[in-house]
């Protein structure tokens, strides 16, 4: 495939930024769209030309590493994967592709694709977690009983893996769906109940205080979500959240 | 409890709690709207018992007034934050990929609305106050005995003008209620086994309601 590349170039946080166009040949459409930027990075790289700065890691859908916003879709058009899962074949010869970095006013951009993911970081470090005395005595987690259904969607909701998706497709770059999965994983489960109020109280004060957005539902989040996070994680942290706040 | 409104879940519930609330009162202005249809003696009944009964003119009549208010005061607001979340635009966002027309453009449905709102108070609201509380004639009588209600009513509906501008209104009205029928139930967050048929119901609620308006207006439009 020959494709158009039209992809977003910054020099550094402080650099205004634009579009530059590329063309590239010889696209595999077995290739993943992770392997097409670094076969345009290495022709950059020959030319001597700056290279494409972007995020990655595991390159399997785990580490959510991976991030871009692909012809105006987080993670590109496919669903239920990353962007290192994504596929050439999901495009046509003679394609024009946009590739953008997220876009969040909490999210700054370091280098052309990649940008600042700390506020995530922070948001965790207010709160999700449990603390658990780890001197030897630790009790065995499988200890406890636990229904089904509610292990399974805390399960579903510990699958969130941070890449950010969620902030990137919200009109309003809202936070929501990736901390209310992070609220809800320890919500569902007794464990943890002990720090459930502070959690949430804690937490959704560090994403107001981070710029993110609020929630309109427009669902876009949950469609984009390369994990599938539900929006009943959202509707289970607001309930979380205002019981939280009446108790004070 | 005081910080519930500085936070955005805070700020989403309350902004639900009114919402839920206006859907409330619309259903019951509909219901006797509606009246006006089929029997205009007790559309008229109806019209004199809330606009003397005093529980309605004077504690939900400014509880509907407030609610209005903070309704559209919220959207702004949350609407002025929400687009501080994101300074720099996408050059390409396909928006209608993962999401409604609806979902991302309640600001300018609610703008539609809220026109729509200042032309019904001018029409109805402020000419009812006039004659109530300036004139002070609480009875609600016209000249010749029978009560002014059914009469205003009709009369509003005889200007084509009018009558398009309430149409597109209530088209939005639908297209608002579309979204924000479910979304005020997200936000209070009721997502649970009963969504999907709550989902249904106000598809039925976001077209019918407004739809029932519409049909009041070009009845009445047409038929005087």
């Amino acid at each position: 495939m020959n494709l158009t590349l039209k992809i977003w170039r910054q020099k550094d946080a402080s650099d205004k930024g634009k579009i530059v166009d590329y063309q590239i040949g010889n696209v595999s459409p077995d290739m993943s769209f992770l392997e097409m930027l670094d076969v345009l990075n290495s022709e950059l790289i020959t030319k001597g030309d700056e290279p494409v700065a972007f995020d990655h890691d595991c390159r399997e859908g785990i580490c959510g590493s991976c991030s871009l916003y692909i012809n105006g879709e987080a993670h590109g058009p496919d669903r239920l994967v990353t962007t290192c899962q994504l596929h050439m074949r999901k495009f046509k010869d003679g394609d024009t592709i946009f590739i953008e970095p997220w876009r969040a006013k909490a999210f700054p951009v370091i280098k052309d694709l990649i940008v600042d993911r700390t506020a995530f970081d922070r948001i965790q470090h207010a709160g999700g977690f449990i603390s658990v005395n780890t001197s030897g005595n630790t009790q065995d987690a499988n200890a406890i009983p636990i229904e089904k259904a509610d292990a399974d969607k805390a399960f579903d909701a510990a699958t969130c893996i941070g890449c950010g998706a969620c902030v990137a497709s919200c009109k309003n770059s809202s936070a929501m769906l990736f901390v209310s999965a992070k609220v809800s994983q320890f919500a569902l489960l007794p464990q943890g109940q002990v720090e459930a109020t502070d959690r949430v109280l804690n937490m959704v004060n560090q994403m107001d205080e981070e710029g993110f957005g609020n929630c309109t539902n427009t669902g876009a989040c949950e469609v984009e979500c390369p994990k599938g996070i539900s929006l009943e994680n959202i509707a289970r942290m607001n309930r979380e959240f205002l019981t939280a706040a009446l108790k004070g | 409890m005081s910080g519930i409104l500085n936070s955005s879940i805070g700020r989403k519930f309350a902004m639900a709690l009114s919402a839920l609330f206006l859907m409330f009162f619309l259903l019951q202005h509909f219901a006797i709207n509606i009246l006006s249809v089929f029997s205009p003696d007790a559309f008229n009944e109806a019209s004199h018992f809330m606009g003397t009964f005093w529980a309605v003119q004077y504690v939900l009549q400014p509880v509907l007034i407030f609610g209005v208010i903070f309704h559209f005061v919220m959207g702004f607001v949350l609407e002025i934050k929400n687009n501080k979340a994101r300074q720099v635009s996408y050059a390409k966002n396909n928006g209608s990929a993962n999401s409604t027309w609806m979902s991302r453009n309640m600001i300018w449905s609610g703008l539609v609305i809220l026109a729509f709102i200042v032309l019904h108070f001018i029409d109805f609201w402020i000419p009812e106050l006039t004659v109530k509380y300036i004139d002070g004639d609480m009875t609600g009588l016209l000249a010749n005995g029978g009560y002014r209600y059914y009469e205003e009513l009709t009369h509003k509906f005889v200007n084509p003008l009018r009558v398009g501008a309430y149409v597109v209104a209530f088209v939005l009205l639908a297209l608002h209620l579309l979204h924000g029928f479910n979304s005020a139930f997200q936000s209070v967050g009721a997502n649970n086994k009963y969504t999907e048929g709550l989902k249904g119901f106000s598809k039925i609620y976001a077209i019918g309601v407004p739809l029932g308006f519409i049909f009041i207006a070009l009845f009445h439009h047409f038929n005087h």
